[in-house]
């Protein structure tokens, strides 16, 4: 009798459903790279008021929303910080095909806390015996981590610097490292920096000397919402997401 | 096994270890303060001794890099008066895991005491005993194996330890990276097998210090 019942009220509810597909409000599922947050918070919400769908945003090092997705964590849309994570993904079948795109890059830039005095001005004064501990995000998964190293491994310095690593599990988590004192320097995004209170930039790696930093998106292959994941993905792309983006200190590709 | 894996059980059963040599001592004389009929503040000690046990890991982790930060009270003094680094290194592994596992020596330890005949003890000192004799000579005795249970749950509890530590020590391979935050780490590194390895490793040790746990109480129990 108990079953009889529950079955009688999900026949209503997926008919309900089904009546009205075009009206419905969906949540559309996105897992965003950590660097992204604050930018990604202000375009959702003028996007769920445009739309009337309702995002729900996860936000983490890119490492971590591949790994959440190859796990089956529910997904649509993936802005990843790195195109390495992507291929992961697309070679596991987990992208829809056709969808991906890179929107952004970014700069690298060293911080270190503003009541510092070790006079760190480039990359090579995180040699300095004064350097201590150097926060970064975890060198060998997550993307801002990635980037750094491959940056001080092009100066040659990284085996020098690497014993003074104190790997963080996204880049967020080391500026919160350097913001806390606790560390002599960390390498974030410029995004980062911009956004960030109690650290100084001590210097911004020129685009042409640091590694191609690149945002891409894609919708996954097991999206339950592939309709409206496209609509994100677009608007993405639209000059109001783009002057968002370019507010935070995102490069636009173009 | 491979030497990194090693490395990482050698540093997880040392910070452990020195933890637990480091809370001992404390550990005994708290409990047996706590033992003894009430005195003033006795229930604010209790509590605030078993706060590490029911607040969340993290949020305790949090308190211990406020204070031992470079800017904390305590971080802060280290660091000039005596040039101790404390915050990411695995000095901080040690006050996290000795934080996070006191509770559990010192409630083990002042049921132990508190099962101690008080006749004793009061014999003991008709007999011309001192407090310290009586101490050491009765009440600690007898309440021996309780203590050795109170220290294996905590050694246990120690050598399990993440969300403390992971605040206050970061995860660095090599340095601060136990057990724990090691199988964290290569779950998300999709290094499965690694995880799995030092699973097992952390299954074995587990079980190891909470059955000899076990069995010293049981021993106790029937014991006249």
């Amino acid at each position: 009798m108990k079953r009889r019942f529950s079955t009688l009220v999900l026949t209503c509810l997926f008919s309900a459903g089904l009546a009205a597909p075009a009206a419905r409000a969906v949540d559309v599922y996105v897992s965003a790279a950590a660097s992204l947050g604050d930018a990604m918070k202000e375009i959702g919400a003028a996007y769920e008021k445009a739309s009337g769908d309702h995002l729900v945003m996860n936000f983490a090092a890119s490492s971590v929303l591949a790994r959440q997705i190859e796990e089956g964590a529910p997904a649509d849309l993936i802005f990843s910080a790195d195109e390495a994570k992507l291929d992961d993904l697309d070679q596991k079948g987990l992208l829809a095909a056709g969808t991906r795109k890179s929107l952004l890059s970014n700069q690298l830039v060293i911080i270190v806390p503003s009541d510092s005095t070790l006079g760190i001005a480039s990359a090579k004064d995180l040699t300095y015996p004064a350097v201590k501990r150097i926060a970064l995000g975890e060198p060998s998964s997550v993307p801002a981590g990635i980037y750094a190293r491959t940056y001080l491994q092009k100066l040659g310095i990284w085996t020098a610097i690497q014993p003074k690593v104190v790997p963080e599990e996204n880049v967020r988590a080391a500026l919160a490292a350097v913001e806390s004192g606790n560390v002599e320097a960390g390498i974030v995004y410029k995004t980062d920096e911009l956004i960030a209170k109690g650290v100084k930039p001590a210097m911004v790696v020129p685009v042409k000397d640091g590694p191609d930093i690149s945002y891409p998106v894609a919708i996954l292959s097991e999206s339950k919402q592939p309709a409206a994941a496209k609509k994100l993905e677009d608007y993405l792309e639209s000059p109001a997401a783009k002057a968002v983006f370019v507010k935070y200190g995102f490069i636009v590709k173009p | 096994m491979d030497p990194e894996t090693w490395q990482i059980i050698s540093l997880t059963l040392g910070v452990a270890v020195l933890s637990t040599v480091l809370i001992l001592p404390v550990g005994v004389a708290l409990a047996w303060l706590l033992a003894r009929p009430g005195w003033r503040g006795k229930s604010l000690v209790e509590t605030v001794v078993a706060l590490p046990l029911v607040m969340p890991p993290v949020a305790t982790g949090l308190i211990l890099l406020e204070v031992f930060g470079r800017h904390g009270p305590v971080g802060y003094w280290l660091e000039e008066k005596l040039g101790i680094d404390v915050v990411f290194t695995w000095r901080a592994v040690v006050i996290a895991l000795a934080v996070m596992s006191f509770p559990l020596l010192v409630r083990t330890a002042r049921v132990a005491f508190q099962q101690v005949n008080p006749r004793l003890e009061q014999i003991a000192r008709t007999l011309g005993a001192g407090e310290l004799r009586v101490f050491f000579t009765v009440s600690l005795p007898l309440a021996g194996r309780g203590i050795v249970a109170g220290t294996l749950l905590a050694f246990a509890r120690a050598l399990g330890e993440f969300g403390a530590t992971i605040m206050v020590a970061g995860n660095i391979p090599g340095r601060t990276s136990t057990i724990a935050l090691s199988i964290y780490e290569n779950v998300l590194l999709g290094h499965d097998s690694t995880a799995y390895r030092l699973l097992a490793v952390s299954v074995a040790m587990a079980f190891a210090a909470v059955w000899g746990s076990e069995f010293l109480m049981r021993r106790r129990a029937a014991a006249p």
